[in-house]
């Protein structure tokens, strides 16, 4: 390639980036929790860590600035409009060492379901948990039965099975740490999230 | 009977050889989008399943809304082209990755349980820079960005 090759080269790489402008904004996150977006690129990185934190790059360069509810809205209202909704999770307690729901969970089923059904192509995880009676090995038994068990009752209940997925994760992610072999009724639950 | 059984089961097993897992669900479709994988292209509607390596492409006044396996949910505007260039995720172990792109338009992401939980493992990718996410929201903007 000769010189002249190089800067047309050159002048056609510089062109499109030309047409080309790229911006990054942070949002406040809905649960309220700090977050943090870091841009990279050739030239170095950008962190952005305040809500509205912005950063444009085009052709001269990276520029920082303080986006806002109205200039997002502008930019990104139709993307932000298609978000999908949040999922939500439910989580509901089965009495010692069975795989039956306490009354209470009972009554939170009809709630569950209604909102399966209300969701657009909704989806079900059924994830089973257990107290740290028993061993490592009998309580991913039992949770996977717990979850499948529920996974049931919802089929049951008229949700179709395509949609419900169900995960036994034994002892391994408590809602209370424990001690091994303490009956913590908190821990024997199913987690129901839909989404 | 046993016939049936066999035949039912060759199929069931044949379905699962070839579905590649799936990354997502689209939740929300307003105006055209599709979906392009191996070349092909495919109108998306409410349910359809995203996989990995599908682009998804919105038009004129169009956008769309699809929600990943692990909860983030990804929305673009039109005009719009989204690459899922990779994603994993053990709903045992809650282990993960994802690398998705965004080739032009807009895109807002609300990241989910991959990211809360390895952060290192999941990015967003314009034609010059990559994101970095920790547990966070935000939008994205490429103007004049490639078409493929």
């Amino acid at each position: 390639m000769n010189k002249s090759h190089v800067s047309l080269a050159l002048l056609a790489l510089l062109m499109l980036a030309g047409c080309a402008s790229e911006r990054f904004v942070l949002l406040p996150s809905a649960d309220g929790r700090p977050g943090a977006v870091v841009v990279r690129d050739a030239g170095g990185e950008v962190a952005l860590d305040n809500p509205y934190a912005a950063t444009m790059r085009s052709v001269g360069g990276k520029t920082r600035y303080q986006s806002s509810v109205e200039d997002v809205q502008a930019r990104f209202g139709e993307a932000l409009a298609a978000q999908p909704p949040r999922p939500t999770s439910y989580v509901l307690y089965f009495e010692t060492g069975g795989n039956v729901l306490t009354p209470g969970s009972q009554a939170a089923l009809a709630g569950i379901r209604q909102e399966i059904a209300d969701r657009p192509a909704s989806e079900v995880m059924v994830i089973g948990h257990t107290d740290r009676v028993g061993s490592v090995e009998a309580n991913d038994r039992l949770s996977l039965k717990r979850a499948e068990g529920l996974r049931d009752v919802l089929i049951e209940a008229g949700v179709a099975a395509g949609k419900l997925e169900a995960v036994g994760r034994g002892e391994r992610d408590p809602l209370v740490a424990t001690d091994d072999e303490v009956d913590e009724p908190k821990n024997r639950r199913v987690e129901i999230s839909v989404r | 009977m046993i016939k049936a059984h066999w035949a039912a089961l060759c199929v069931l097993l044949a379905c699962s050889a070839q579905a590649a897992e799936p990354a997502g669900t689209i939740k929300v479709v307003k105006g055209s989008v599709s979906i392009e994988r191996d070349g092909k292209k495919m109108p998306a509607t409410v349910g359809s399943q995203v996989e990995i390596a599908d682009r998804v492409r919105t038009g004129k006044e169009s956008s769309v809304g699809v929600t990943l396996r692990d909860n983030t949910l990804l929305s673009a505007g039109p005009h719009s082209l989204i690459v899922i260039d990779k994603f994993t995720y053990d709903q045992t172990t809650q282990d993960g990755s994802m690398s998705i792109g965004i080739r032009k338009g807009t895109l807002s992401v609300a990241s989910g349980k991959i990211a809360k939980r390895t952060p290192e493992s999941v990015d967003f990718h314009t034609p010059t820079s990559v994101l970095g996410v920790r547990g966070t929201e935000f939008v994205v903007e490429v103007v004049g960005g490639s078409d493929e």
